[in-house]
């Protein structure tokens, strides 16, 4: 971890950076959070473990909604974090001038939800980690569990643990955790009848409360108004109906089509453990077989649904 | 479901697809009357939203239909189109929800016989599946309570 503090210091002052995006320890046990610095004496405070999930590139968007001048932001980057910047780049909210990536080998983060669930309610005060196993102690309880139990599904399916674009990398590049195929359960889901896809599709958004908080995670939900919100013309109704619901879910996946990361901050966020990520992954596969396109990977290729090509297949096209 | 008469909702291009239904039209072609049409200037204007909410309204079916690839009025409208329709197209089978309930279709301001063709197969298709289920919100479905023609 010094080295990470040194490094920075070092960036610091290099770059003359005047605020720097990274991850402090937090409140609770098995939890990071964001913290934003502004002197190089602050950096002591900086971590990065397997418990930093949030994906930072969304603060960069905060920065530019303060007003002012844009400051120049540095930002400690896991291969997700670092996708979205550069996809944030490549979308024109960003200038590449203004932000300095600070690769991080990331080897896999946990994920609050199965956190939440593995606890069922309970707190824990403490946790003993022991290579691939952890111990989660709490009052009068003691559970031990395999760590990829709590990492999060992206991660079990990630394969840019280290920033693809950089300008500086603190550590050795990490390998990927996920050697599954990564569509793997798309795949398997795909095997279903369409019946019992809709089934599992209303089982999981019927637990919707519509707080938005997966939008709200997601860096590339920035619209300055979402169209859930409007009033004029009132594109979906605004209470828990599932049909609504629903829309909002596929709406939202095809905004971010060609553009998500599967860095999984919107699964994380959802406080009902919805399985948010199947129909993204979906999609992002169809991107990648049908228009070849990848996001966040570099700074040159326009995004898949930003741009066309005349011979994209059309067989469903009469 | 054998007498079951959808309805089904036709996005159509200005320049190319509205002008063949024109020509099926003056040219007294028969089609089957179960589509309602909504005249937009590019099959780029279709919002995915707009074919979500027309099955979200009871819509049996939605049909867009555009001008050729290459033959856009706006050069790239279709284009655009063709790559959004692909990904709505993925989700939507993906979930569960019918294949032939959301169509597409090229047809150009002379093709009036290719236009009363593709019409006759989407109805014919969507009368298949019988009235939507998916989706449907149910206190609002105005179509499928036959409050709106």
């Amino acid at each position: 971890m010094d080295e990470l503090v040194e490094k920075i210091k070092k960036i610091f002052a290099e770059e003359k950076l005047e605020l720097l995006i990274g991850y402090t320890k937090g409140t609770l046990p098995l939890r990071a959070t964001p913290i934003f610095i502004e002197s190089a004496d602050d950096a002591d405070k900086l971590i990065f473990d397997f418990t930093c999930h949030n994906n930072l590139a969304k603060y960069l968007l905060d920065e530019k909604k303060r007003g002012g001048d844009i400051r120049k932001v540095g930002i400690i980057a896991k291969g997700c974090d670092a996708r979205a910047v550069v996809q944030l780049v490549v979308e024109g909210q960003f200038e590449r001038e203004k932000v300095v990536i600070i690769g991080v080998p990331c080897e896999g983060v946990i994920d609050p939800g199965k956190l939440r669930k593995e606890l069922s309610g309970r707190e824990i005060k403490n946790f003993e980690i022991n290579g691939d196993r952890t111990t989660l102690l709490g009052n009068g309880f003691e559970l031990e569990l395999d760590m990829s139990e709590l990492f999060s599904d992206s991660c079990l399916s990630c394969r840019y643990p280290n920033a693809p674009q950089y300008d500086y990398f603190i550590g050795e590049p990490a390998e990927p955790i996920g050697v599954r195929n990564e569509y793997t359960s798309v795949d398997e889901f795909e095997k279903k009848s369409p019946d019992e896809r809709w089934t599992y599709f209303e089982r999981e958004y019927s637990k919707c409360i519509r707080c938005y908080a997966c939008r709200n995670a997601c860096p590339f939900c920035y619209c300055e108004e979402c169209f859930v919100d409007r009033s004029t013309p009132r594109w979906t109704g605004k209470g828990n109906d599932l049909s609504d619901t629903i829309i909002f879910h596929i709406v939202r996946v095809l905004h971010t089509a060609g553009r998500c990361v599967d860095c999984g901050a919107c699964a994380a966020a959802c406080p009902l453990n919805i399985d948010i990520r199947m129909l993204g992954k979906r999609v992002e596969k169809e991107v990648k077989e049908r228009f070849g396109f990848t996001a966040g990977l570099d700074f040159e290729t326009q995004p898949a649904m930003a741009t066309f090509n005349e011979n994209d297949k059309e067989e469903f096209i009469m | 479901m054998k007498d079951f008469e959808p309805k089904i909702m036709t996005f159509l291009c200005n320049w190319c697809s509205y002008a063949g239904a024109d020509l099926a039209g003056v040219s007294r072609i028969q089609y089957p009357p179960n589509t309602r049409v909504i005249r937009v200037p590019c099959s780029g204007r279709v919002n995915p939203l707009f074919i979500l909410k027309c099955l979200q309204d009871g819509y049996a079916g939605v049909l867009v239909s555009g001008c050729h690839p290459g033959d856009c009025h706006y050069i790239s409208g279709n284009y655009v189109a063709r790559r959004k329709f692909a990904i709505l197209k993925t989700a939507l089978e993906f979930m569960g929800i019918e294949p032939g309930r959301v169509q597409f279709s090229w047809v150009s301001a002379g093709e009036g016989e290719k236009f009363s063709q593709v019409i006759s197969k989407v109805t014919e298709s969507v009368k298949v599946l019988g009235p939507a289920r998916k989706l449907v919100k149910s206190t609002n479905s105005f179509v499928s309570s036959g409050k709106v023609d």
